[in-house]
């Protein structure tokens, strides 16, 4: 079986610029739901508290309210429904600091008479280790971010760097303003999911970079949009496949993987499809846009290799004992 | 070239196959035997608790010691001394009889690492910061060491009780299974069991309800609750007699009332202090003090000698006998306090691997059919590399005793989906030479070269991001980063070395059938 027809080049960049427009109405707009809205963070990262407790039959939120608030500590919470109607969440952003303090069995004993239930979960995050986990979180992002930066000037060149992080920036940037729109808890699964998002958007873009530059060393063309257009095109099948594949893969998590795996499931579905889309629309057309040029990449390379065979040369007469 | 059969590609990959299945058998099977891997507690139910240590109450109380001790030596040696006070970190004391200073002096350079200011004949005594730290740091270790104790006694399966950082422990509990024991367990961390014997002020102890505590201080006394109702207070003199430190053993028992007691005996030089406490104070009363509450305030009627005691204070057993273990296990030099807490409920864990195993499961299916579909053969191939994958994944993870959390069950979904990756890029690239016009052989190995520089760099990348996750991750995040990391490695060895040993082993029949579409899906014949 076959998606795309054998040797067909597309014309990607000749969409490149409606298409960036529409990524940076994408971006700024999520920078606008960010400022405004802002992150929805969970405890993990705000500190305070939550029970997840789970009915046997719809849980009678209204009553739960009223029979809780009776307590202090219950006074500002907010419940809310969890995956199905028999299970919520009561959360509050106070957090004991005691340990004997049993809140299992305090709002056990206040939902008294609500019917049949099971407290399944209390999660306690203290402000102080909210807070260094947002910064930790923050830290793992920025330093993975650098050292990619590194490898890929290293492997390719500066330009490839900066056009693969720039798309990386796109991707998670709307990413998270999917977060803010859908409302998810930002908790530590969802930064691992933005770091897996990172790596994954990498992959998609280096595949295609990989490409570009192979084109560059090997053909005769110095037009850099047609030999993007050409790598584009012969990695536009493994693109598509692989983006399909993983997309399944999480769709699945996504919708059977339970409540807790939501929100990870869901920033990853959308990071996967602004990924793929920015390797080809995004990174690849940055190129251009941060003057790359073909003739100096070529020579650079014809310079290496000349100097690599020099190289070689000279080991080969010394090991024979020319010189 | 290798012309068919067996190659070292194929062998490599049967003996990583062969490992694959022999580590991970102990995990499917749950046998006694080998290493399996742990669930962690979000799959399993149990409690996770990060405690702060109050390192500053353990220097309050060395100082509180080192008063006590005072204290002992001045009385012993018909030593004035007056207003000997605790105030916070530091003691004060003045000295009435000026003879004595070199006396004094050469006590208290026997205690080390005390600061020590005079000014004529009174004294501040305080910790130099040198000592501070070395207590702050002893109260930590000692904290780790007493609650790892306390929850051995208590009988846990495999309760985990580490450091974190500075002043942080960490406490897992994976086998609590109802909020009950979890109760138990958490009371038992936190109790400091620090027991003093201390002295009641037999002047002042009518006033004890009225009396503000600054008053109190003022006279050298601290005003205490009864353990058993709140509402009575005592007061006590603050510089204890002795504390829980001179402790060798406690019991539970039972009095003549059957009333649960717990009974105590202390060491030698516990035994003498005690002893001759009692036999100069026969008449008044002596306050069983554990942590800072009164349980009793007994009337010494003679002295007692032999050091040992009694705790009694309407106890129910169990409490008696967590009382005990706490007492014999050490008193925390320092209180913990909660900075975080999670606990999940075994059926909620239960849930969770249904829900992710559902989900992996389905994700496979999914992944397995879709390259059989597109690729023919060259997917069944791709597919047994990627069930290669996920059986070493497991082997790994079992080897290193890894714990499967539920972010690393998504962690493994994931590989699935990328681990097909190498052979989708791989699969294609050997398509494109088919187009040119290449021979299978041919197209086999240069497809693998050509796709090789992409797969490299597209994993190294993903492993920087793993491993950065790894290293600021907390708990289940890490376990995510394992398991992303694991398969990643396991993925070049299965999707890209093994594969193409099947494609070596296989390539005479390939060229024989020359059926493009059966073995890579495409059209045409092969040459």
């Amino acid at each position: 079986m076959q998606i795309f027809s054998k040797d067909k080049t597309y014309d990607f960049m000749a969409k490149s610029v409606p298409l960036i427009i529409l990524s940076l109405i994408l971006i700024i707009s999520s920078y606008i739901l960010l400022g405004t809205k802002g992150l929805n963070y969970g405890i993990d990262f705000s500190g305070g508290t939550i029970i997840q407790i789970k009915y046997d039959k719809k849980a009678p939120i209204q009553e739960m309210r009223e029979k809780i608030s009776v307590d202090k500590i219950f006074e500002n919470a907010s419940i809310t429904e969890f995956g199905t109607p028999e299970e919520v969440i009561v959360r509050f952003s106070s957090s004991t600091d005691s340990v004997q303090e049993d809140l299992s069995s305090k709002i056990t004993a206040l939902l008294q008479g609500t019917g049949n239930f099971e407290v399944r979960r209390v999660d306690i995050v203290g402000p102080k280790v909210g807070g260094e986990l947002r910064e930790k979180g923050l830290m793992a992002m920025v330093i993975s971010i650098f050292a990619i930066l590194l490898y890929i000037t290293f492997r390719f060149e500066w330009r490839f760097a900066i056009a693969s992080v720039i798309a990386l920036v796109h991707d998670i940037s709307i990413a998270l303003g999917a977060i803010v729109l859908f409302k998810v808890d930002v908790n530590l699964d969802i930064l691992a999911a933005l770091l897996t998002l990172l790596g994954y958007s990498l992959n998609d873009t280096i595949i295609v970079f990989d490409r570009i530059r192979e084109e560059v060393k090997g053909s005769k063309s110095f037009d850099l949009f047609y030999i993007i257009n050409y790598s584009v095109s012969m990695t536009l099948s493994r693109t598509i496949l692989t983006s399909l594949t993983t997309f399944f893969v999480i769709l699945t998590l996504f919708l059977f993987g339970g409540e807790i795996l939501h929100g990870f499931g869901l920033t990853l579905l959308v990071g996967i499809i602004v990924g793929t889309y920015s390797s080809i629309f995004v990174a690849s057309p940055m190129l251009k846009w941060l003057k790359f040029d073909v003739k100096d990449y070529k020579s650079k390379e014809a310079l290496k290799e000349s100097r690599r065979i020099e190289k070689e040369k000279m080991r080969a007469q010394y090991e024979q004992g020319i010189v | 070239m290798n012309s068919g059969g067996l190659n070292y590609r194929v062998v490599i990959f049967f003996l990583a196959i062969v490992f694959g299945l022999g580590f991970s058998a102990p995990t499917f099977l749950q046998t006694d035997k080998g290493a399996k891997i742990s669930l962690g507690l979000d799959l399993q139910g149990g409690l996770y608790m990060l405690l702060g240590v109050k390192t500053d109450e353990a220097i309050k109380s060395k100082i509180k010691s080192i008063a006590s001790s005072i204290k002992y030596f001045t009385d012993d040696n018909d030593i004035l001394i007056d207003s000997l006070k605790i105030k916070e970190e530091r003691v004060t004391l003045t000295l009435v009889d000026p003879d004595e200073e070199k006396n004094l002096d050469e006590m208290l350079k026997k205690v080390t690492g005390l600061s020590i200011e005079k000014d004529k004949l009174n004294y501040k005594l305080s910790l130099n910061s040198l000592e501070k730290e070395a207590t702050k740091e002893y109260a930590i270790n000692q904290a780790v060491e007493t609650i790892r104790n306390r929850l051995d006694q208590f009988g846990l399966t495999e309760p985990n009780v580490a450091r974190q950082g500075n002043d942080n422990i960490i406490v897992e509990l994976p086998g609590i299974k109802t909020g009950e024991e979890e109760q138990r367990a958490r009371e038992l961390i936190a109790k400091t069991a620090h027991l003093q014997l201390m002295s009641v002020d037999e002047v002042r102890n009518d006033r004890a309800q009225t009396m503000s505590e600054r008053e109190a201080s003022a006279y050298g006394d601290l005003i205490l609750p009864d353990g058993r109702n709140p509402a009575i207070k005592h007061i006590v003199r603050e510089v204890p007699i002795l504390d829980g430190s001179m402790l060798t053993d406690a019991k539970v028992g039972f009095d003549q009332m059957n009333q649960a007691v717990i009974n105590f005996s202390l060491n030698s030089e516990g035994a003498k202090i005690f002893g001759d406490f009692t036999g100069k104070s026969v008449g008044k009363h002596l306050a069983i003090v554990l942590d800072n509450k009164v349980y009793s305030a007994p009337v010494i009627r003679e002295r007692i000698g032999g050091g040992s005691g009694q705790i009694s204070g309407g106890f129910g057993v169990k409490e008696a006998s967590d009382v005990a273990i706490a007492l014999r296990s050490g008193a925390l030099l320092a209180p913990v306090k909660l900075l975080e807490k999670r606990s999940v409920g075994p059926s909620l864990g239960a849930d969770s691997i249904k829900a992710s195993t559902m989900a992996l499961a389905l994700g496979f299916l999914i992944v397995v059919i879709f390259m059989v579909v597109y690729y023919g053969i060259a997917g069944i191939i791709a597919n047994v590399a990627l069930v290669a994958n996920l059986f070493i994944v497991l082997a790994v993870m079992a080897l290193f005793g890894a714990t499967l959390t539920l972010p690393g069950m998504a962690g493994i979904v994931l590989t699935v989906g990328m681990a097909v990756d190498a052979n989708v890029i791989i699969n294609e690239r050997i398509r494109e030479l088919f187009r040119k016009g290449s021979s299978i052989k041919k197209a086999v190995e240069q497809g693998y070269g050509n796709a090789m520089s992409a797969i490299l760099d597209a994993n190294i990348t993903t492993l920087i991001a793993a491993t950065v996750l790894y290293a600021y991750g907390t708990g289940p995040i890490k376990g995510f980063a394992v398991t992303m990391s694991i398969g990643i490695l396991a993925s070049m060895l299965t999707a890209i070395l093994g594969t193409h040993g099947i494609y070596e082993f296989l390539m005479p029949r390939i060229e024989k059938s020359k059926n493009l579409a059966l073995w890579f899906g495409i059209k045409g014949k092969g040459k």
